[in-house]
């Protein structure tokens, strides 16, 4: 008989985040679907009521909660003390929780502490007999494997859009309020506060429809034998406004800043796309003079629609990874697409 | 105080017998290698569960997230005096020495191997156990000055989960994950750059390590080839090979269903003669569409 646990970190304004309800979403079909299971829930983070209270009507058997200013910010140290005592005192069998960056830092510990064992960024799971099978990509996107373990507690953060969100309510929910004190020791690490990698803009938006790549080509010596970062600048930053995009690079673009050569100022390794970058989910992908290698082109496998603007008619996203490609100078179109625009 | 610890220990005393404060760090790189990403991969099952086709004949690379550690121990060894650095691999022993051959002149290390799989498809708890017992068994190592690094996620099982447990395997309990930047402060405090969610940077200060270090790119480009770093590491690393033991790793408990390669070949269109305002009219309709 399994005993799930489904754990998420509350964020800064006390909700839930939506992949921490589609995760929930995922317990709540796992628990459909093992006769006899229980589903309880656990949370941390500064204040946690009013995120179980818009859960209150999930379903769950029972709720947990460790919060405090202590466990306000994302600290390894912290959070590992409210997320191994949550799991511990569920005694649950199986725990799902969301593969975000908080949560991604801690639970590996946590299965170390809780003798358990642990699988990241779970895509699907589905049960058939008792028996619960997890899916999940291997090789950066490259395969997807299934498999099952013997081992409890398993734990397992799963990755967005593993279920429809849970739709959140205004119910009360009775919580079991754990108590985690902290040593010093256990503060050793002070959260100082966040910052924006690029003084001039916000580039990356994980919930635009679309996300437009640009590659080194926007560097790179034209037509007329110059170089045209400003004007690059201009016709990327125009385009992200006004389509709302967000803003992907290949990697030679992002290294270009280390290695001295041109760069677009508002440029950073997080914008990077592909076997070193980030696999981001958008409805919709334009790429312009990237290449479309295979290292790149990896981490556009959540994006479903995907269009390319290159002068080479033989570059990659020619050999079957773009649904269209056109052959063109990506300045004289992406001049026309943002007065359209 | 048992073994090498002693000699440590003792070393650390000046002549006229005061402790003598090192500000040197034990930096451990935890690393092996990935196949190079340009290949075609191909799983298949087997009687020990799912592989990958040719595997020992595929050309590999360092897991890239794991050199960028390498590079920003190196560049951290270089900066403070009396540091050292060690590399950590776990993987068949031939395909390691032929990666060291192109690594070992990029940085310079004491290499650690343990002879073993170094493919997607074994359990990163039982890789995990593996790196916490070399790390431990590093002659000498001095926890209060411990820095274990590593890549935040692996090319091969992407997990992102192996740093973490080997941190809690060695008791260190400050942990930073996908960090971009570390810098020392004068006071001997760790500043650290983590990537946060929708593109942010989360700072942090740790007062002192021990601490762990899952890194992402860094900010350091690959360091050009150097014979002579080439030369001095390799004088350790071919022994080191030549000793390492069998990792013992079998992934019990895990048992796959299927691996497969979802189909992802597009049929292209590919519109070479499209003036360019028809072509700026069918994008902004598609965005907008
Ligand atoms: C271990 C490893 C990991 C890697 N990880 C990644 C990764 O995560 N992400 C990644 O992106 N790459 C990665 N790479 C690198 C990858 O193989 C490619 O080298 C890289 O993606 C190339 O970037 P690019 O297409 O922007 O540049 P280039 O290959 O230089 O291509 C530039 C393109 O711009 C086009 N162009 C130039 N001017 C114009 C114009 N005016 N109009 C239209 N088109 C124009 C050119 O035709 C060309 O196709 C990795 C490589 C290795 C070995």
């Amino acid at each position: 008989m399994e005993k799930i646990l489904f754990i998420a970190n509350t964020e800064s304004d006390g909700s839930l985040s939506k992949i921490a309800l589609e995760v929930l979403g995922s317990a709540i079909e796992l628990a459909g679907k093992l006769e006899g299971s229980t589903l309880s829930v656990g949370l941390f983070g500064t204040s946690i009521q009013e995120a179980a209270n818009s859960i209150a009507d999930c379903g769950a058997a029972s709720f947990s909660g460790v919060e405090g200013e202590d466990f306000a910010d994302s600290r390894y140290c912290s959070d590992i003390a409210a997320v191994s005592e949550l799991i511990g005192k569920s005694e649950a069998t199986l725990v799902l929780a969301p593969a975000n960056i908080r949560i991604s830092r801690v639970l590996p510990g946590a299965a170390v502490r809780c003798n358990g064992k642990i699988d990241s960024r779970i895509s699907r799971l589905s049960a058939e007999g008792g028996k619960v099978t997890a899916q999940r990509w291997f090789y950066r996107q490259r395969m997807t494997g299934s498999f099952s373990r013997d081992t409890r507690p398993w734990i397992m953060s799963m990755d967005a859009g593993s279920s429809e969100a849970v739709p959140t309510s205004s119910g009360t929910a009775h919580v079991d309020m754990l108590s985690v004190a902290l040593s010093d020791d256990q503060k050793k690490t002070k959260v100082l506060g966040t910052e924006s990698p690029s003084t001039n803009a916000q580039t990356i938006k994980p919930d635009a429809n679309i996300l437009f790549v640009a590659g080194a080509g926007w560097t790179k010596k034209q037509a007329d034998g110059q170089i045209h970062a400003e004007e690059a600048e201009k016709h990327i930053l125009g385009f992200l406004e006004k389509a709302k995009a967000s803003l992907g690079s290949s990697k030679s673009l992002v290294d270009q800043g280390s290695e001295g050569e041109a760069v677009l100022g508002f440029m950073s390794h997080l914008n990077q796309i592909g076997q070193t970058g980030a696999s981001p989910r958008h409805q919709k992908g334009l790429a312009t003079c990237c290449h479309g290698e295979e290292p790149h082109v990896i981490g556009w496998r959540f994006i479903n629609e995907r269009r390319a603007v290159n002068a080479d008619a033989n570059c990659g996203w020619a050999q079957g990874k773009a649904d269209v490609l056109y052959v063109a100078d990506a300045f004289e179109v992406m001049t026309k697409v943002n007065e359209l625009l | 105080m048992a073994g090498n610890n002693f000699f440590s220990y003792i070393s650390s005393f000046t002549k006229n017998g005061e402790l003598e404060m090192s500000n040197g760090y034990d930096i451990v790189v935890c690393g092996s290698l990935v196949p190079d990403p340009l290949q075609t991969l191909e799983p298949i099952m087997g009687p020990q569960g799912p592989g990958l086709k040719n595997e020992m004949m595929l050309p590999a690379v360092l897991d890239p997230w794991a050199g960028h550690a390498l590079y920003e121990a190196d560049h951290l060894a270089k900066k403070t005096e009396g540091s050292r650095v060690f590399l950590v691999s776990i993987g068949p022993k031939a395909k390691l020495q032929q990666l060291m051959m192109a690594i070992g002149q990029k940085a310079s290390f004491e290499l650690i191997v343990k002879d073993g799989p170094a493919s997607g498809f074994t359990d990163a708890a039982d890789t995990a156990r593996v790196l916490a017992e070399a790390i431990e068994s590093i002659p000498g190592l001095d926890k209060s000055k411990l820095l274990v690094f590593g890549g935040c996620a692996s090319a091969s099982r992407d997990a992102g989960v192996t740093m973490q447990m080997v941190g809690e395997k060695l008791g260190i309990t400050d942990h930073f994950l996908a960090v971009d930047a570390l810098e020392i402060s004068d006071s001997g405090s760790l500043k650290i750059k983590e990537r946060a969610e929708s593109g942010q940077y989360l700072l942090s200060e740790c007062s002192a390590p021990p601490a762990l270090i899952a890194w992402a790119t860094g900010n350091l480009p690959e360091p050009p080839n150097n014979p002579q770093i080439g030369m001095a590491n390799m004088r350790k690393i071919m022994p080191a090979l030549q000793q390492a033991g069998p990792a013992g790793i079998e992934s019990a408990g895990l048992s796959f269903a299927e691996v497969t390669i979802p189909q992802q070949k597009r049929d292209t269109k590919i519109e070479k003669d499209m003036p360019v305002d028809d072509i700026a009219r069918e994008i902004v309709e598609w965005i907008k569409g």
